[in-house]
């Protein structure tokens, strides 16, 4: 049993979708009646033993769960301070955490009868674990996807499209995840009778901040478990990257009650903290968008600034609700990685261990490069590895001939 | 207290028709043409003005509002100066109810009580708040009902009898019916199926019911306008004054006009149709 502190960090949100004063419900009304069964709907699930008995099954033998907590040696020696784990959430199938949450949801789906699934993605990672998952249950499946990042990764676009997807190039607002996410939307309330709406992160109208969490909670549960088998008690510090935040929810929830541990999540600096960049933290403050109070980049006038980063799938100007809390309260620290840190984090993993990590997964270990040393030989830290950075390869490889030149 | 819109639905009423209601973005394309737009619709037939606060994120508009609503951002619009443009309209029409319609978003960074002040001090009659449901009715709505303002709230084809009473609550000068599940623009819904709707509400509510979204033509104003109370036009005429722009996106000379045009054989279908159901 997992008894419930009397002021545990782990009971949110509230009834109505509330962490702090971040969450809630702001969408249409056309939406709303279908919240309110989504949260029905999702309560009964999680409340139903068979419903944990099927998704643990495809966890195991469909994603490849539990994945390895691997201790990452020549990176330990190579940074001279704390032990280091990559947690190895890249070897799920399709590549990323993204599919723990995405499974969750179809499930969900296809108890409330749903035969239509609709997804917004930035790196394409999302879109590949909802396309995945619709061919091995039969579903229809649209992917909205910014046109900008359509061009950046191709590799996602032809494998959502093999899959049996339908990808959609968002034209609207910047042509990236936001605006990716605003026709998601809009596809919902048009089709609202018989889509379901698969959120890619911690981020939207309640229930999904929670919703997803849960999904991705598996990521810390595990790494718990896999840390005292390895060195006999929890990890001092865990990282990891942040664009909505759910693989660092997933890491993080199962520890925010306990104080030993560390916790810092990695925001996207872009060009730097006063250039472009996608920290909503670091660089906004909170206001209302897709559904939810959150913190948000934006003008003075209320209006919602384009995000940078050289990682499309961190590239978006909020974050989830529960972060925002979880800053305000001080339990998690928000720092931030350049893409130029995220580059030459993504450089020093494939070399050192063999592993390129997703871009985005980069930003973390980037960090990991300045923590780590700073702490003593015995701190044991856990990097998120949310995801593999083969789809990264072309991208990469232009900007390194292009420096070359 | 009765407000202007109470005020302009109980001259209705008398007169024996519904109103046309007319949206328009603030600031679309620019600051002057826009408020001249403004000022020629009561003339031209308009009832109730929706003025659209311009947001980069419109999450239920069609991609028409939403490329006004950036036309009006290029163009220096901000929601302070969307209150100005509400005061310029004042000073020539006291009559006339104004309605400010858009995300909540801007208004939560002016603050919610600066701005339900500056709003009502400006002649603003009433808000629809598109991202706000009943159950976030704390953040705006009810300080906006303390404040004097009206908060119309919109009504969908989803909002069944169990939830109506609910949506109905807190709302006060009409309800706004969206007649379609769907973003503005998208294809209007049939007369038949909306007369049936706004029976339906009416069986839960006094307060007048418009409907919107998807009501292009003279001839489908006059359809609608024989089963609600009023009838709102807002891509159509988005799609008017955007037609009337140069290469460049600039007010012509023919942009005024163009809009008050389409609003004159709007309202001529309007008062064209019976009674409304009443
Ligand atoms: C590999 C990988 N890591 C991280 C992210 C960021 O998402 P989140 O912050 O929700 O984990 C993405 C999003 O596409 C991703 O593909």
């Amino acid at each position: 049993m997992n008894p419930r502190l009397p002021n545990s960090l782990r009971t949110g949100p509230d009834e109505r979708g509330h962490f702090g004063n971040f969450g809630g419900r702001f969408v249409a009304e056309t939406l709303m009646p279908l919240i309110l069964d989504l949260e029905k709907a999702y309560a009964a699930a999680k409340a139903d033993p068979a419903f944990q008995a099927e998704m643990n099954g495809y966890l195991k033998d469909y994603v490849g769960r539990p994945s390895p907590l691997y201790f990452a040696e020549r990176l330990t020696e190579h940074l001279g301070g704390a032990r280091i784990y990559l947690k190895r959430e890249e070897l799920n199938h399709t590549g990323s955490h993204k599919v723990n949450n995405v499974l969750g949801q179809i499930m969900v789906a296809r108890r409330m009868g749903k035969k239509r699934i609709i997804a917004e993605t930035g790196a394409g990672q999302h879109g590949v674990a909802t396309a995945t998952l619709c061919a091995r249950f039969g579903l229809e499946c649209v992917v909205y996807m910014g046109a900008v990042d359509v061009a950046r990764q191709a590799p996602n676009v032809f494998r959502m499209e093999m899959l049996g997807a339908k990808v959609v190039p968002v034209q609207s607002g910047t042509r990236t995840l936001k605006d990716a996410m605003n026709e998601a939307l809009r596809d919902w309330v048009t089709n609202v009778h018989n889509t379901f709406y698969c959120i890619g992160t911690v981020a939207g109208p309640h229930p999904y901040p929670m919703m997803v969490r849960d999904f991705q909670s598996v990521i810390g549960e595990e790494t718990r478990k896999q840390m005292q088998e390895a060195e006999g008690r929890l990890p001092d510090s865990l990282v990891a990257c942040i664009g909505g935040g759910s693989n660092a929810m997933g890491l993080f929830h199962p520890f925010l009650d306990d104080p030993s541990v560390e916790i810092f999540g990695v925001e996207a600096a872009g060009h730097g903290l006063t250039q472009l960049h996608a920290a909503s933290i670091a660089g906004g403050r909170p206001g209302v968008l897709h559904g939810n109070r959150t913190y948000l980049l934006m003008d003075d006038d209320g209006q919602i600034q384009d995000a940078h980063s050289i990682s499309a799938g961190l590239d978006y100007p909020g974050i989830g609700p529960e972060h925002s809390w979880l800053h305000e309260t001080g339990r998690v620290t928000y720092l931030s990685a350049t893409d130029d840190e995220a580059l030459a984090a993504f450089m020093l993993l494939s070399r050192l261990e063999g592993i390129p990590p997703a871009l985005e997964s980069a930003h973390a270990i980037a960090k990991v490069t300045e923590l780590a040393p700073k702490r003593p030989k015995e701190h044991l830290m856990v990097v998120n590895l949310s995801g593999r950075g083969d789809k990264d390869i072309p991208q990469i490889t232009e900007i390194l001939k292009g420096r070359k030149q | 207290m009765t407000t202007r819109i109470d005020a302009r639905f109980a001259e209705l009423a008398k007169e024996g028709r519904s109103a046309l209601v007319t949206f328009l973005m603030a600031g679309d394309p620019d600051p002057k043409t826009s408020l001249d737009i403004v000022k020629a619709l009561p003339k031209a037939g308009a009832d109730i003005i929706e003025i659209g606060m311009p947001f980069t994120d419109p999450m239920a508009d069609g991609p028409s509002i939403q490329a006004a609503g950036l036309r009006a951002l290029k163009g220096g619009m901000t929601l302070k100066k969307t209150l100005e443009m509400v005061r310029g309209f004042r000073k020539e029409d006291d009559t006339t109810p104004l309605v400010l319609m858009g995300y909540y978003n801007p208004i939560y960074i002016y603050g919610v009580d600066k701005f339900l002040n500056d709003a009502r001090t400006a002649g603003v009659d009433g808000l629809i708040i598109v991202d706000l449901p009943p159950e976030e009715d704390d953040e705006l709505c009810i300080p906006a009902l303390k404040a004097g303002l009206n908060f119309i709230r919109l009504a969908t084809p989803t909002t069944d009898d169990k939830r109506l009473p609910a949506v109905l609550a807190n709302t006060s000068g009409f309800v706004y019916y969206v007649s379609i599940t769907g973003i503005t623009g998208a294809a209007a819904a049939d007369s038949k199926v909306v007369g049936d709707a706004v029976a339906r509400i009416k069986r839960h509510t006094k307060l007048p019911v418009c409907v919107g979204f998807g009501i292009r033509t003279p001839q489908a104003a006059r359809r609608i306008a024989e089963k609600a109370n009023g009838v709102v036009v807002g891509t159509a005429l988005v799609d008017a004054l955007r037609d009337s722009l140069d290469t460049q996106g600039q007010a012509t000379t023919k942009t005024v006009a163009a809009v008050a045009d389409l609003v004159a054989s709007l309202a001529q279908g309007v008062r064209g149709a019976k009674q409304a159901a009443e």
